[in-house]
């Protein structure tokens, strides 16, 4: 079996970590800076931006590490041997 | 549109949603240069995971149709809506995954017109290649609506306007992303939109006092049966509750849902993506485990603006029919998430409309040029022709879209809409498909002779209903049209295949069921493979949940 080359940059867990990372990041800040009674009412006195940041960076984390624990391996085409339905 | 909906999106929110458009553009620019060798990975055929395209799966329909209309369903019939997921969809998707996936995958038939040319011939294959297109146009229209509702609650502008600038942008989207990025997209624009609905569920929820406190409000409210799902009888239409139940099962359960989910090439492209006949059957079924909790983010933030915002409480006191419960998750958006979270909230929602549309418009695009064009009206040009034929047929499309998104506009629950059109076109071909799969003695003229009348048929009940004739208030009207096009297509179907010949049997190997031999629709690897990758125990454990979700919020 031909070892293939990573997936890397466009592996789609790396493009979801980024995406999902930046959103974390930048709600992060707004929730910090922007904790305004106008914002309160809204959210009925939760800091939404700020915990959905949060959560968002823990999920981009958790993407990043999967997808650096278990590399895509492209496989050069025109092949089709057994080990194929690897995940990732 | 009323000037109320206008979201005070600040820029914050605007560089959110370019943030998501640039990434989307990178995926097409890198897709369309081919970078680099792993850059195949995305476009080769064969290749990805059953986990990617078993969310492209459901992305490809999480699309504005489901986001607004479901929601608007969770405002008006509350808990019922579950139905159009939990019976509406898994049982079909499951179905799709154990059953016709094998077939699909196996006899390499990519498309639902070339099944149709291949069983019947030329026939089937017209009156489904038209109706197909005619629904693909009929559709992209109303994502296009719904897209300009959102550009124009955004800023400002008059529909008409946004209705245009949005067909634009669809339109160099599709040529600048292509095909080859689609998949891509779906997965992302799938957590996108969780990032943006599951926070606006739980701020609506916290907001409402929680799970209880909604209970209590909607029950003061006089909501009380909008909290159970079962037996829909405003949904359905139906006021005796045994027949409100069979509609729903067989009228949307297995006629409208199987119709959608097991010949919808849209979707059985995505599992054609994959590697191995088990993951292509695992695809839906993966699917199938998100798709029953989706719900949960859809259709509860509609429930929770029928206590939270204060239009929606009005129009539902007042039973106020002109009411647009499409704007429901809009208003709750406006009222519930903050600048930042709106950002994410409009990216999602505009992601999922512009897909939406793209798949429609792309698929239209391929049964026109390759389907009629290329079979019917010039054969045997050079592909390039055929290409140029696409281009000009994807620029026709979104104009005529633009005509039917005017026809959207007009009606109060898109939903109505939609299912009208569904009983139209996939009921009979369900009938005809699995009748075609499964009996060999089905002759050719039975294929386009059964399709045509079953389609009449649902016509006939839709005016009947439209006219009052049959009074059928709610989704009933479409589910019984789709169970008058089904049965009557079935009917038809056997009695013109007693009178006419049928195909011989040899040009039926790979299409019809008993014909194929068994290593076609195979994977001779299967045995290999833990249980949480084998798609009829994971079909298993998805089937037993959905009962357990049914049991728990009847």
């Amino acid at each position: 079996m031909s070892k293939g080359q990573k997936a890397g940059a466009f592996d789609v867990r790396n493009v979801i970590a980024e995406l999902i990372g930046l959103y974390g990041v930048v709600l992060v800040v707004v929730g910090l800076l922007d904790d305004s009674a106008e914002v309160m009412e809204k959210t009925g006195g939760v800091n939404a931006n700020l915990w959905a940041g949060i959560g968002m960076l823990v999920v981009a984390a958790a993407f990043a590490l999967w997808s650096r624990l278990r590399p895509t391996v492209v496989q050069p085409p025109a092949r089709d041997e057994e080990g194929t339905g690897r995940d990732g | 549109m009323d000037d109320q909906l206008k979201l005070d999106a600040s820029f914050v929110d605007y560089a959110l949603v370019a943030a998501y458009f640039a990434v989307v553009l990178l995926i097409g620019v890198a897709a369309r240069r081919r970078v680099s060798d792993s850059l195949d990975f995305f476009l080769s055929g064969r290749s990805l995971p059953a986990w990617v395209t078993g969310l492209a799966f459901i992305s490809a329909n999480l699309g504005a149709v489901e986001i607004v209309g479901m929601s608007a369903n969770g405002a008006q019939y509350g808990m019922a809506t579950m139905h159009y997921f939990w019976i509406g969809a898994i049982p079909a998707m499951l179905f799709l995954g154990v059953v016709m996936m094998p077939f699909y995958y196996g006899s390499k038939v990519r498309s639902v017109p070339e099944f149709m040319r291949r069983r019947f011939g030329t026939g089937a294959h017209l009156v489904n290649a038209l109706s197909f297109a005619v629904a693909q146009v009929l559709i992209a229209g109303i994502n296009l609506y719904l897209l300009a509702t959102i550009v124009n609650a955004l800023l400002g502008w008059p529909l008409w306007v946004s209705l245009i600038v949005a067909a634009a942008v669809v339109l160099s989207y599709i040529t600048l992303g292509g095909l080859s990025a689609a998949i891509y997209n779906e997965v992302l624009q799938f957590f996108v939109i969780v990032a943006a609905l599951l926070p606006l569920t739980l701020i609506g929820l916290h907001r409402v006092g929680g799970v209880g406190g909604l209970v209590d409000k909607v029950t003061a409210s006089g909501g009380e049966e909008q909290l159970s799902s079962w037996p829909a009888t405003e949904l359905s239409g139906f006021e005796n509750p045994v027949w409100s139940a069979i509609g729903i099962v067989f009228g949307l359960g297995f006629v409208l849902s199987f119709g959608y989910w097991t010949t919808n090439f849209v979707e059985v492209q995505r599992a054609m993506a994959t590697n191995s006949m088990s993951a292509a059957r695992s695809t839906p079924i993966i699917g199938a485990f998100p798709k029953m909790f989706i719900p949960f983010i859809v259709v509860i933030p509609g429930l929770i603006a029928t206590v939270l915002v204060p239009e929606v409480i009005e129009a539902k006191a007042n039973a106020d029919a002109d009411f647009d419960y499409n704007n429901a998750i809009l208003l709750l958006i406006r009222d519930v998430l903050p600048n930042g979270l709106l950002g994410v909230a409009l990216a999602g929602l505009l992601a999922a409309f512009m897909a939406g549309m793209a798949a429609n418009i792309s698929s239209f695009n391929t049964v026109f040029s390759y389907d009629l064009w290329q079979q019917y009206v010039k054969k045997d040009r050079p592909d390039g022709y055929y290409l140029k034929v696409g281009r000009w047929a994807t620029v026709g499309a979104t104009v005529a879209a633009i005509g039917t998104a005017l026809i959207a506009a007009g009606y109060s629950n898109l939903m109505d809409y939609l299912q009208t059109l569904f009983g139209f076109f996939n009921a009979p071909l369900f009938a005809t498909f699995i009748l075609g799969m499964f009996w060999k003695r089905m002759t050719p003229t039975a294929g386009w002779a059964g399709l045509v009348s079953g389609t009449a048929a649902a016509v006939t009940v839709f005016v009947l209903v439209e006219t009052g004739v049959l009074d059928l208030p709610g989704q009933g009207g479409a589910f019984v049209a789709a169970g008058a096009a089904f049965v009557v297509d079935i009917v038809v179907s056997v009695v013109v295949s007693r009178v006419t010949a049928p195909k011989p049997v040899s040009e039926l190997a790979g299409l019809v069921y008993s014909e194929t031999p068994r290593e076609v629709r195979t994977d001779p690897d299967a045995h290999r493979l833990p249980w949480y990758r084998s798609p009829v125990p994971l079909a298993g454990v998805a089937l037993a949940l959905v009962v357990v979700l049914n049991i728990i919020f009847r």
